[in-house]
């Protein structure tokens, strides 16, 4: 086999299982210097698995991979860095108590020369704001203390240590996902600048409207197998995904509208962390409501004091016109209410656990048996109907979930709250990070617990979403509630402009 | 173009994977099963009924500490006060039981009470005085115990224990101490506790994620105050057994025997970052410990010596671990 020379890198044939899982079965890659190469398959399609072995960090069972013409053998991260392969992870990998130019330089310090093993302070600063200054940030970030710092800003860090590192590829796996728009944007301008700079860039998403704008080639996985590698701009979106799921997809947002009843919850006052005054609202049956909103607008800290996450705050919270009382998450467990945290690493999962009591674990009072002992069989069972509801990949409860994909973790983390047979769920970003098909099955999902006569709420930063499935909108800028939209009123401008309160 | 599958020669055999699962599930088990073969060829009176059962009254005591120890193991802590809330138990039964002549049932009583309340005051600590980390207090209340069980009795020892409370540690049923019996019946309780009931299975949860346990309504402190009061409990037990044995109660009982007790949890394959950990493995460990220290009195190996080599085999089992999770998770 002989590596095309204009190609930055070329992975031929790639496989890689674990145990009886055969994840990748012989995927080809090639990458060439400057272009933005998309990666698109549905969760658990091997995207993060072949990205993980590019960078040192799984190793191959077989196939090769070339780097600049040559065989590369890729066995630790180091050897990926050295060739100039830099990752930035889903997960950030960053130290928050660290300055930013002592996070860029971690690893590598720079030393003064002559004087033994001093570190070379102002060297690197100088370097951290010349890579700071590359993706049009202000050089004074350099001095600042990360942890001080936004998400999205935190990600630019990753990507100047990339930049300092004269990485040649940088990775990018799904890195818009917990970004504001205004984050978002700087992303998109950063990635430019690189490929402007000949820098090649993999880039893994589940959207497909960034990818249109930033892509060049996209290249979509399926059942372990390369399926096409096509050019982005002139090809449809809607055939990518039918390439990816095999089938067309008939729609993309199921609504179905119901008949409106009688108010169903209702918060009335409620304290909010980090808000300037108390936030009410309420929520009819037959409804989903929505609550849009920019990133930092307070809807998660919302969904919190609702559920009692932090410590008691005051406010009402009625449901079916009777007032509960919550003072922690298991009393608005206990009232009926949901909340499926957005960050399921952080607050959702036990990543060593098996799938079927991470399902189970906020519902465990149901499976206790008169002998006070838990059925064991009874939790099986269970866990295994949502897994098949839900279509968790692989299916099989037993695996713990570090090893699921991150949307098909994010299945569980949904699992686990319809298991608790709650009447009001609060999804927040539900979404994010699951791909197309998969969507439409939390959707549907959603129309389900409606038609069940469940309260339905959605925080989203997806406006499509937004506007595709719920029946009013919600939507709040600085911790208020600024607009109050029935969806025939629900415009983009309209919601943009109550979110950022112009 | 599509769906070419290209075979390479390296090519990994998959043969070798049972024997690999099998490996990481009875990793510790095997190392105790070399270690005794090993034993039984460097010493004839290894292998022997007499000793066998000797090996088993010798690991009661640090089985009875590393079962309690495994709770708070799993929740991501440790609890270091056992060796000390092992002998102020003690000593509180012997100025009950002997000192002032009270009945046998109310000192052994106290002697579990005073291990459990010292337990629970090490989860008050953790969870009301929100202590940062409960190696601090558990380090206190050590320190406090210890002091205490030394001013009771100025020092002095305690001896001269009624029958009953002496049963536990001394009788036998045929050849089989009474006292490895009980660990049997905890070692069964405790496996049940941490498998099939809800208290038992939000241990793990706490261990795996605190923050995600309690926004499942998983009320975090006070499954932490149960870890640490079972954990003392076990203290106090681990304490009736060893009065039992030695038919007297001193101050300086049970120093340092949180080590060991640690030792068998973690060569037993739990994890120190929580979440990880099994009851028959626990088991394991401690049997390991046991079997080493009487192999190496066999071979008449010094106590100095065998400090050592027990140290190497801790770095060495968790060293086994790490590779084995490695593995694992590159695979
Ligand atoms: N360490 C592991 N051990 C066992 N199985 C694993 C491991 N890592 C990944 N897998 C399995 O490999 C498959 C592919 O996972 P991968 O994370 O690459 O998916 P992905 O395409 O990135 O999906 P997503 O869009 O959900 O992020 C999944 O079935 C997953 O369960
Ligand atoms: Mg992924």
């Amino acid at each position: 086999m002989i590596a095309h020379a204009e190609n930055l890198l070329e992975m031929k044939g790639i496989k890689k299982s674990f145990h009886q899982n055969h994840v990748l079965k012989g995927i080809d890659l090639d990458v060439k210097a400057g272009e933005v190469h998309v990666l698109l398959g549905e969760n658990g399609a091997g995207k993060s698995t072949l990205i993980k072995i590019l960078t040192g960090a799984y190793q191959k069972d077989a196939g090769e991979i070339y780097w600049e013409g040559q065989l590369a053998q890729l066995h630790t991260p180091v050897d990926a860095i050295k060739l100039g392969i830099a990752t930035i992870y889903q997960e950030l990998n960053v130290i928050p108590h660290l300055k930013v130019y002592e996070n860029i330089f971690l690893g590598r310090e720079l030393k003064k020369k002559g004087k033994m093993s001093l570190l070379d302070r102002k060297a690197m600063l100088e370097e951290a704001k010349r890579c700071l200054q590359m993706l049009g940030q202000s050089p004074d970030l350099a001095d600042q203390k990360l942890g001080d710092l936004g998400i999205g800003q935190q990600q630019l860090v990753e990507i100047a240590k990339a930049l300092a590192l004269e990485a040649k590829l940088i990775i990018m796996d799904e890195p818009t996902s917990s970004l504001s728009a205004k984050e978002v944007e700087q992303l998109y301008n950063c990635v430019e600048q690189l490929k402007a700079k000949g820098i090649a860039i993999v880039f893994i998403s589940h959207r497909l409207e960034e990818i249109k704008r930033l892509g060049d080639r996209i290249t979509i996985l399926r059942d372990g197998f390369k399926i096409e590698t096509l050019p982005v701009k002139t090809t449809d979106p809607d055939y990518w995904i039918e390439l990816m799921v095999g089938r067309t997809l008939d729609e993309k947002f199921p609504k179905q509208t119901f008949p409106l009843g009688k108010e169903g919850f209702r918060v009335e006052n409620i304290e909010v962390a980090g808000a300037p005054g108390p936030v009410s609202f309420s929520v009819r049956y037959g409804e989903i409501v929505g609550i849009a909103g920019l990133v930092g607008a307070g809807r998660t800290e919302l969904a919190r004091a609702i559920f009692g996450a932090d410590p008691s705050r005051n406010g009402k919270i009625f449901i079916d016109g009777k007032e509960v009382k919550i003072k922690s998450p298991r009393d608005a467990i206990d009232a009926g209410i949901a909340f499926i945290t957005e960050d399921r690493k952080g607050e959702g999962l036990l990543l060593d656990q098996k799938l079927d009591f991470n399902i189970v674990m906020a519902n465990m009072k149901k499976f206790k048996k008169k002998s006070r002992l838990i059925d064991l069989k009874g939790i099986r069972e269970e866990a295994q109907r949502f897994i098949k509801e839900l279509k968790v990949r692989p299916d099989n409860i037993d695996l713990n979930a570090r090893n699921l994909s991150g949307g098909n973790q994010q299945k569980v983390v949904i699992a686990k709250w319809l298991c608790t047979h709650a009447k009001v769920f609060i999804f927040d970003e539900p979404t994010r990070g699951i791909d197309v098909g998969a969507k439409v099955e939390v959707y549907r999902l959603m129309n389900q617990l409606v038609v069940n006569g469940a309260i339905v709420i959605m925080i989203s930063s997806e406006l499509p979403e937004i506007l595709g499935m719920c029946d009013r909108v919600l939507v709040m800028s600085e911790g208020k509630i600024t607009a109050d939209l029935p969806i025939q009123e629900a415009t983009q401008e309209r919601i943009m402009k109550a979110a950022t309160g112009v | 173009m599509s769906q070419v599958v290209i075979q390479t020669e390296n090519e990994v055999t998959k043969k070798n994977r049972p024997l690999k699962k099998l490996l990481s599930k009875f990793g510790p088990l095997i190392g105790l099963v070399l270690l005794s073969s090993v034993l039984t060829l460097l010493s004839d009176k290894f292998l022997t009924v007499n000793n066998i059962m000797n090996i088993a009254r010798q690991s009661t005591i640090n089985a009875l500490l590393a079962i309690g120890m495994l709770l708070p193991i799993l929740t991501a802590g440790i609890d270091l006060s056992v060796g000390s809330v092992l002998a102020i138990s003690v000593m509180f039964m012997g100025i009950v039981s002997v000192n002032l002549g009270m009945s046998p049932i109310v000192g052994i009583l106290v002697c579990l009470l005073m291990g459990a309340g010292f337990g629970w005051l090490n989860g008050i600590l953790l969870t009301k005085l929100r202590l940062p980390h409960p190696f601090i207090s558990t380090l206190g209340t050590m320190n406090i115990a210890r002091g205490i069980a030394l001013i009771v009795t100025a020092a002095a020892p305690i001896a001269g224990f009624p029958y009953m409370i002496q049963f536990l540690g001394r009788e036998f049923v045929g050849p089989i101490p009474v006292s490895f019996l009980l660990v049997i019946v905890v070692y069964v309780i405790f496996h049940i506790f941490l498998t099939r009931t809800q208290t038992g299975r939000y241990i793990y949860a706490i261990g795996g994620n605190p923050e995600a346990a309690r926004l499942s309504g998983i009320n975090v402190d006070r499954v932490l105050i149960i870890v640490y009061t079972i954990s003392g409990l076990m203290a106090g037990l681990a304490g009736l057994v060893m009065v039992g044995r030695v038919n007297s109660a001193f101050p300086l009982a049970g120093l340092s025997y949180e080590l060991d007790a640690i030792a068998a949890v973690i060569i037993g394959g739990a994890s120190f970052l929580g979440g990880v950990g099994t009851v028959w493995g626990t088991l394991i460990g401690a049997l390991i410990i046991a079997v080493l220290r009487n192999g190496l009195n066999l071979l008449n190996v010094s106590a100095d010596f065998q400090m050592t080599v027990i140290g190497a085999v801790i770095i060495a089992a968790v060293y086994v671990d790490v590779l084995r999770q490695r593995k694992s998770k590159k695979s």
